[in-house]
């Protein structure tokens, strides 16, 4: 049997989609991860982003840092909160903030950065100040590629969100190791696949986002230089 | 401090270990990305199909990569390497194709003028100019691949990353704060090395600030259409 037969056949038994076990519980629980980890890291983030793209000041570092910072290891993270913390459940939001501020953090500042001077000069002409320049032209202009930074790391999250289990927590990642502890392929198989598809549903769900909420006229816009 | 000193051969060893394990799939990333992503600016159909089957991988956790792996590879370094070169290339195709479709067409036209044939300004012109975008992919690919090695410490192949399991199971801080603190080491000197190919294989830049400025810009940006593109 391949993988697929293996996911196919555990997924399509009943009784592995209720209770505490479930699909659907597990999905709540990765969910759960995914989003606490993104609204913290778009929170520290985006605005960071924005004032350096905007002052273009720390520019080179943002390239660089963000480089390195993407070393920073999951696993040694997550177990280091673990102990530091003393065991608390929550450790596991260390290591997804950290893995995504780099993609938002890089998209955002580049996005503000490459807008158009002429923009920002006409948008100045007609008498805006600095945070209306902001607000109207710059963070509009960037749209499209914020929302990219913000999917890139949504999917890295939703992807690494597994290790959560690793500390006793939920989520796919629960499947997974289960599965590698109790060779048990076919639930890790099928962990794998709740994985995958939770991504895609990421990645169009952004897809529709950014059609809602980009401003019609900068929609052709979104590949630049 | 003392722990790593008394371990020093230990950890030189582990060191070694991540290092390998990381960045041979990182070459073979850019082995195959360069011919496929030639092919994919050559026939730009090729370019969409391709980014998503690379980008769907990417979204795979690298763990349950590994297990999977373990049914065909056993658990050897190939386990822990394949889904890392597989992240690279999910990397390195965007950027490869990006860097060639940088190449201004005044450029390429006064290739052709010059009569170039179609490997000649591929290899004398085309390919060095892509050069800054392919490396800093290079660099996002190295990077995340030193850190990525240390999950494989969950199947037993982990590099560095045996200190993370083993110090959690010991609840002893030192030694995972040493192995995170090695794989940043590692990382910084992968991408040190990196930077400095740059410098020698693109002289033209050091002098010409705003094209280095662009070539960054487009780098950082395929870097992330690759990784938001990756489903």
């Amino acid at each position: 049997m391949s993988f697929f037969d293996f996911a196919w056949q555990w997924l399509t038994t009943a009784g592995h989609w209720s209770g505490s076990n479930g699909v659907p519980a597990r999905l709540l629980e990765h969910v759960e991860y995914t989003a606490l980890a993104l609204v913290i890291a778009a929170v520290i983030a985006l605005p960071a982003g924005v004032v350096i793209g905007h002052t273009g000041r720390g520019s080179l570092a943002v390239v660089s840092v963000a480089n390195i910072w993407r070393a920073l290891p999951t696993l040694g993270l997550l177990v280091l909160a673990f102990i530091l913390s003393g065991g608390a459940a929550w450790a596991w939001v260390i290591p997804l903030v950290v893995l995504a501020i780099p993609p938002i953090m890089v998209t955002t500042h580049e996005g503000v950065r490459g807008v158009d001077a002429d923009l920002k000069d006409a948008a100045a002409g007609m008498g805006m100040t600095s945070p209306q320049v902001i607000s109207k032209v710059e963070i509009p202009v960037a749209l499209p590629l914020i929302l990219l930074g913000l999917r890139t790391a949504t999917i890295q999250v939703v992807a690494t969100a597994t290790i959560a289990a690793y500390i006793s927590l939920g989520g796919f990642g629960r499947y997974i190791l289960d599965g590698l502890a109790t060779n048990n392929y076919g639930l890790v198989a099928a962990g794998a696949v709740c994985v995958v598809v939770l991504a895609l549903v990421v990645q169009f769900a952004f897809t529709g986002l950014a059609r809602l909420i980009v401003p019609p006229g900068l929609r052709q816009r979104t590949r630049q230089s | 401090m003392s722990w790593a000193f008394s371990n020093a051969s230990m950890l030189a060893h582990l060191l070694g270990q991540n290092a390998y394990l990381a960045l041979v799939p990182v070459l073979a990333g850019l082995v195959v990305s360069l011919p496929l992503g030639i092919l994919s600016v050559r026939w730009g159909w090729l370019y969409p199909p391709v980014l998503s089957i690379t980008s769907v991988l990417y979204a795979v956790p690298g763990l349950a990569l590994f297990v999977v792996l373990i049914d065909y590879t056993g658990l050897t370094d190939l386990t822990v390497m394949i889904p890392l070169g597989i992240y690279s290339l999910a990397v390195l195709f965007p950027s490869v194709v990006e860097g060639l479709r940088s190449v201004p067409d005044p450029v390429r036209q006064a290739a052709v003028a010059m009569g170039f044939g179609t490997w000649r300004r591929l290899v004398t012109v085309e390919l060095p100019i892509a050069t800054p975008v392919v490396i800093a992919g290079l660099r996002v690919a190295a990077v995340s691949s030193i850190s990525l090695v240390s999950v494989g410490a969950l199947i037993g192949i982990g590099g560095l990353g045996y200190l993370f399991t083993d110090g959690e199971q010991r609840n002893f801080t030192t030694e995972i704060v040493v192995g995170i603190v090695l794989i940043i080491v590692l990382a910084l000197i992968t991408d040190t090395v990196l930077v400095l190919a740059r410098r020698v294989l693109t002289p033209w830049q050091r002098t010409d600030r705003r094209a280095r400025r662009l070539a960054s810009r487009r780098a950082a940006l395929a870097v992330t259409a690759r990784e938001a593109s990756q489903t």
